[in-house]
C-alpha cells in the first residue's frame, strides 16, 4: 500500500475546508480547462510513442518551470485500484484516467488545489479546486498553470473554434466549470424539479445522483456550464456564480417554508439522523451520505450548534470507501467497512458532540 | 427495467439530463454505471456522450449520406467524418480543421455558437509565426462574414459581426487605457 496516501487521508482536502462563499449550500467549485499539444494526435487515437513523447514534454516544462517542480509528480502511475478510487474520491483524478496503459502522467500541487492529468482524454487536463462558490478563485489556481505551461508548449489553438479538444463538446475555452451544492429543503418541498429545468433552460447542466430507490444520493447536485464555445471565460464563471446564488435563493425560500409549516417533523429527522450517525454499529457509505444531509440540513438550519461544517465534511469524505481503508491504513471487506466506518462516524462525532455539550452548560 | 448498456442485470442507476431541450435518460446497472464512470455524487458526472453525439448527428445523416461521410478524411490521422460521428470523438487537432465547414453547424447545436470568444494562448517558443495578431485576425473575419452573407447563413453572418463588434470593443478599451497610462 502506498503510505504516501494514507498520510494525505490523515489530513482534511482542502476544497472541503467549509470555507468560501454560500459555503452553507455549496460544498466545493471545481475548474477543469481542456487542452492539447499542436500536432500530437489525441490519446485516445495516438500510439504510445505519441503519448509518451507528451509525458516528455510535460515533463520539459516542469524542469524549466518553479511552480511545477514543487508538489507530487506521479509519471507512469501504477497504482492499485484502492489508491486509484482514494485519488477519484479526492477529486484529484477523473473516474477514467487511470483506465488503460501507463503512458499518463499526474501532477499533484503541494495544496492539493491543483491537480493536471496528462494524457487523459485530452492532452493536459488542468483541474482547479476551491471551497464553497469560488469559480474565480478555482479558475484563477488552475489559470496559473495554464499559463506557465502554454509559455513553453505550444497548444492547439484555431482561430474559430479556440482551444482544440479531443471531443467537440470541451472545444473553445476548454473550461468546466462545475459546483456541489447541497439542495434538501428543494428535494423535501418537491421544488427541484421545477428549479432544474429552470436551470437547464439557462444553458447550465444540474446532474444528481440516484442511489437505491428514487431518491437522490445525499441530496447533492453538480451544476456546471455546458457551453465552451462562443462564451468567454469570465461569461462562464458570471454564469454559473449567477445561477448557483438563484439556486441557493430557492432553496433558502424551501427552507423556510419546511419551518414554518412543518418545523416539528424537521426538527426530528435531523435529530433522528444525528441520533442513528451517533449510535449505529453499521452503517455504509450511502447511508452516512444520506444521514449527514439531514445533519449538514441541521447544522445550516441552526437546529445542531454545536458542529462544524468542515467536520460533516470531513466525515462525508472519510466515510468513503477509499478513504476509509486509508485511513485505517487496512484494505477491509464491505462489512468489516460498514463496521468501522460506524465507529469511526461515532468518534468523529462524539467529540464534537463532547465540546458542543461543554458549551452548552456554560451557557 | 434492466440496464440498457448489457441488457442483463437490473437497472440501478437512473440519470437524466437535459440538453438543449433534449431530454437524455440512461438505466443503468451499477457495473455499466461504472464503467461509464457514473461513481458517486461526489465524483465529476461525465456527460452521456455518445447519445448527445447520436442525437445530434441524426438530423445531419439525413442531409448527407454515408458514403459522403466516409469520404471525408482527415489527412493527419487517418479518422473519416463517419468515424467521428459515430465515436464523438476528433483523432487529432487538424480534424477540426478538415471537418470545418460541416462542424461549424454541429458547433451551434452544442454549444449555441461556433466562433471563440475566450481568451488566447501566449506562447514563447521558438515557432511564433502562429500567434493571433487581432489586426489580421479582424480582416480574415471581415472575409467570412462577406463569405456567410453570400451563402445567406445568417446565423454565422451575426455571430461573426457579434465578435468583431466586441472585438473593436475590446481594441478602444486597450487603446484607451494606454492613453490614460500616458
Amino acid at each position: 500500500m502506498n503510505t504516501m496516501f494514507e498520510q494525505m487521508a490523515k489530513n482534511p482536502a482542502a476544497w472541503l475546508s467549509g470555507k468560501g462563499n454560500e459555503s452553507l449550500v455549496v460544498l466545493s467549485t471545481r475548474v477543469r480547462l481542456a487542452r492539447n499539444i499542436a500536432g500530437c494526435m489525441y490519446p485516445s487515437s495516438a500510439d504510445t510513442e505519441t503519448k509518451q513523447r507528451v509525458v516528455a514534454y510535460f515533463d520539459s516544462v516542469r524542469e524549466r518551470s518553479k511552480s511545477l517542480n514543487e508538489g507530487l509528480y506521479f509519471k507512469a502511475p501504477e497504482f492499485s485500484e484502492l489508491d486509484k478510487n482514494f485519488l477519484i474520491e479526492r477529486h484529484l483524478i477523473s473516474p477514467v484516467f487511470l483506465n488503460g496503459d501507463l503512458s499518463k502522467a499526474l501532477y499533484i500541487d503541494t495544496s492539493e488545489r491543483v491537480s493536471i492529468m496528462v494524457n487523459e482524454e485530452d492532452h493536459l487536463r488542468i483541474q482547479g479546486l476551491a471551497p464553497g462558490l469560488d469559480a474565480r478563485g478555482a479558475y484563477k489556481l488552475a489559470r496559473k498553470f495554464d499559463k506557465e505551461i502554454a509559455r513553453h508548449l505550444e497548444y492547439d489553438f484555431d482561430n474559430d473554434f479556440g482551444f482544440l479538444t479531443a471531443c467537440p463538446t470541451n472545444a473553445g475555452t476548454g473550461m468546466r466549470v462545475s459546483v456541489l451544492i447541497h439542495l434538501p429543503g428543494l428535494v423535501l418541498t418537491r421544488e427541484i424539479e421545477k428549479v432544474i429545468s429552470k436551470i437547464t433552460r439557462s444553458g447550465l447542466v444540474v446532474r444528481g445522483f440516484y442511489g437505491e430507490g428514487s431518491d437522490v444520493l445525499g441530496n447533492l447536485f453538480q451544476v456546471s456550464n455546458q457551453n465552451t464555445l462562443g462564451v468567454s471565460e469570465d461569461e462562464i464563471m458570471e454564469l454559473i456564480e449567477k445561477v448557483t446564488k438563484e439556486i441557493n435563493d430557492n432553496e433558502a425560500a424551501s427552507r423556510k417554508r419546511l419551518m414554518d409549516e412543518a418545523a416539528d417533523m424537521m426538527e426530528d429527522k435531523i435529530w433522528r439522523a444525528y441520533g442513528i450517525l451517533q449510535n449505529a454499529r453499521m452503517l455504509t457509505a450511502d447511508e452516512v451520505m444520506n444521514l449527514l444531509s439531514a445533519v449538514r440540513l441541521g447544522h445550516a438550519m441552526k437546529i445542531i450548534n454545536f458542529l462544524d461544517v468542515s467536520l460533516i465534511n470531513q466525515i462525508l469524505l472519510l466515510s468513503q470507501p477509499a478513504h476509509l481503508q486509508k485511513y485505517y491504513g487496512s484494505e477491509m471487506d464491505p462489512n468489516k467497512r460498514d463496521y468501522v466506518r460506524a465507529q469511526l462516524v461515532r468518534e468523529m462525532l462524539g467529540s464534537a458532540n463532547g465540546k458542543g455539550t461543554r458549551k452548552g452548560l456554560q451557557a | 427495467m434492466t440496464c440498457q448498456d448489457c441488457k442483463k442485470n437490473q437497472a440501478q442507476v437512473h440519470f437524466t439530463q437535459i440538453v438543449n431541450n433534449e431530454k437524455l435518460s440512461l438505466s443503468l446497472c451499477k457495473d455499466c454505471a461504472s464503467a461509464r464512470g457514473f461513481h458517486s455524487p461526489l465524483d465529476n458526472v461525465p456527460f452521456p456522450l455518445a447519445e448527445i453525439l447520436s442525437s445530434l448527428t441524426t438530423g445531419l445523416s439525413e442531409k448527407t449520406t454515408g458514403k459522403d461521410n466516409e469520404k471525408l478524411k482527415c489527412e493527419a490521422c487517418g479518422l473519416t467524418f463517419g468515424d467521428f460521428t459515430r465515436k464523438g470523438r476528433f483523432g487529432c487537432g487538424q480534424c477540426y480543421r478538415t471537418f470545418r465547414t460541416r462542424l461549424e453547424g454541429n458547433m451551434r447545436k452544442i454549444h449555441g455558437a461556433s466562433l471563440h470568444r475566450g481568451s488566447i494562448p501566449k506562447f514563447e517558443g521558438e515557432k511564433t509565426e502562429n500567434l493571433p495578431i487581432p489586426v489580421k485576425e479582424e480582416a480574415r473575419l471581415e472575409t467570412e462574414l462577406r463569405k456567410a452573407i453570400e451563402s445567406e447563413d445568417f446565423e454565422r453572418a451575426a455571430e461573426i459581426r457579434d465578435k468583431l463588434r466586441l472585438m473593436k470593443e475590446d481594441l478602444e478599451r486597450q487603446e484607451q487605457a494606454e492613453k490614460s497610462k500616458v
